[in-house]
């Protein structure tokens, strides 16, 4: 089940905001189309993204695909763990599979985001 | 044929470690036949199909005038005057033609690929798999070599090749029989660990056991020497087409390589990234993968020939950052062998 506290890109990554602080991760849809997620680039902390702006990477076997910041922020951390465990993103998506937590630069930003509801709506229509 | 079924990695995993199921009908079939259908095999590829004798199969290649590679093949003998060529899906028509337009000789060719479907049974469970369902003896059947027989009670060829550096068969029958052998050799294999694999895990394992891919790793504008398949030139066998090009190559030496290279850092080089040498651009990745089996990433690339020794450093532009690679031996994997 998808989570009701996520907004969603239709670049299928996932934020979630709690205070001035959001986490950002790539949705359960995505994770299947990838395939086994073999490598992450992501961020130094500190580095500064606007919103829709590329911050890193993710790898499968097959295919490389690159991540885009739901909103602009700032690196406040990243999830080191998937340095040697990146099979979490696609074992846990929305849990374990996060990848960086930013601060909100701008709290205006999320009007273009979907809902849930609306995100897998979206998807089904892609399909 | 999907790009997977259950997932890349699981169903390579499958076939190095039990065996793998692959759909691959796509590939096309000619039936060469008659007084001279050696003589046109001869002069239209470049290995030895001489040597062959009834129920061997062969690696081979079609080559242009200028030594470019028309495609790479599998010549099977069934008889003196009569072989099956097998093809690429992406060069059906072009071979074909380019067969024909060579073709002076008593000989005929049957394009037969809408008629087969070729079902390969790959991974070292292959054989207990195949065994109790066709009257073929496999163990006696050499690698390279193939026989007619039954399986599932369905007339078939049973040969032992494949794409995968890993002992199988490759099944060869009547279009028509499709689901019933597909559906048939998962069931009996289920239990020994056969999963059904796609496009994807073919294209991890024939990497990892440098097996080339036509249009990645060679086309029309590479040669076979370049491409380290100086083994499927045989010189000394007449005239053919292309001989006359690769000779010369062969004596003024190649001025590049595809070489084997592992990325020393998690970078993953893929199909098409760009090499550098020393800062300058030198040519591009032709096959690119994380290599499941051995936990490293590997990939194939054609580099100056002065830089292609085995330990020789350059760097592969990965999203526009250079990150070093080295120049392997290939085969990255070697199966250990089979009785």
């Amino acid at each position: 089940m998808t989570p009701d506290d996520l907004l969603f890109t239709k670049e299928h990554e996932w934020l979630r905001i709690v205070g001035e602080t959001g986490t950002v991760g790539i949705s359960d849809h995505a994770q299947k189309e990838l395939g086994e997620v073999v490598y992450v680039e992501l961020p130094k902390v500190g580095t500064k993204f606007d919103s829709n702006e590329p911050f890193g990477n993710v790898e499968s076997v097959k295919a490389v695909s690159e991540l885009f910041l739901p909103v602009s922020g700032e690196v406040i951390e990243i999830n080191e763990e998937l340095g040697t465990a990146p099979e979490k993103i696609n074992q846990d998506p929305y849990g374990e599979g996060w990848m960086i937590r930013i601060r909100l630069l701008n709290q205006n930003e999320t009007a273009d985001l979907m809902s849930p509801e609306e995100y897998d709506e979206y998807t089904k229509q892609a399909e | 044929m999907p790009v997977e079924y259950s997932g890349i990695a699981k169903e390579h995993t499958a076939v190095r470690t039990a065996a793998g199921l692959f759909d691959v009908s796509h590939m096309g079939e000619f039936e060469v036949r008659g007084p001279e259908a050696l003589d046109l095999i001869q002069v239209t590829s470049t290995n030895d199909a001489s040597k062959l004798v009834d129920g061997q199969a062969q690696y081979s290649a079609m080559a242009y005038p200028h030594g470019g590679v028309v495609d790479d093949l599998l010549v099977y003998r069934h008889n003196a005057e009569h072989f099956m060529v097998v093809v690429n899906a992406a060069n059906i028509d072009k071979d074909f033609e380019w067969m024909n337009s060579h073709n002076q000789l008593d000989a005929s060719i049957d394009n037969v690929s809408d008629d087969v479907t070729l079902l390969a049974l790959q991974g070292p469970k292959a054989i207990d798999i195949l065994q109790p369902w066709t009257d073929v003896p496999l163990a006696g059947l050499a690698y390279y070599h193939f026989s007619r027989g039954k399986v599932l009670n369905v007339d078939a060829i049973v040969s032992r090749t494949g794409y995968t550096g890993e002992d199988g068969f490759e099944l060869y029958f009547s279009a028509g029989k499709s689901e019933p052998v597909w559906n048939g050799i998962l069931e009996a294999g289920g239990p020994l660990g056969l999963l059904p694999a796609g496009l994807g895990a073919r294209n991890t394992l024939r990497l990892e056991a440098k097996m080339l891919l036509f249009g990645n790793d060679m086309d029309g504008t590479t040669t076979l020497l370049e491409a380290g398949l100086g083994w499927i030139v045989k010189f000394d066998k007449g005239q053919f087409i292309g001989r006359d090009a690769l000779l010369k190559q062969k004596q003024e030496g190649v001025r590049r390589r595809l070489v084997g290279f592992e990325m020393l850092g998690r970078d993953i080089a893929r199909d098409r990234y760009p090499v550098f040498i020393h800062g300058r651009e030198a040519g591009h990745v032709t096959s690119g993968s994380p290599s499941i089996t051995l936990k490293k990433n590997i990939g194939l690339a054609y580099l100056p020939a002065e830089h292609a020794s085995i330990g020789a450093s350059f760097h592969v532009s990965v999203r526009s950052k250079l990150s070093e690679a080295r120049v392997v031996r290939t085969p990255f994997y070697k199966r250990e062998e089979y009785a």
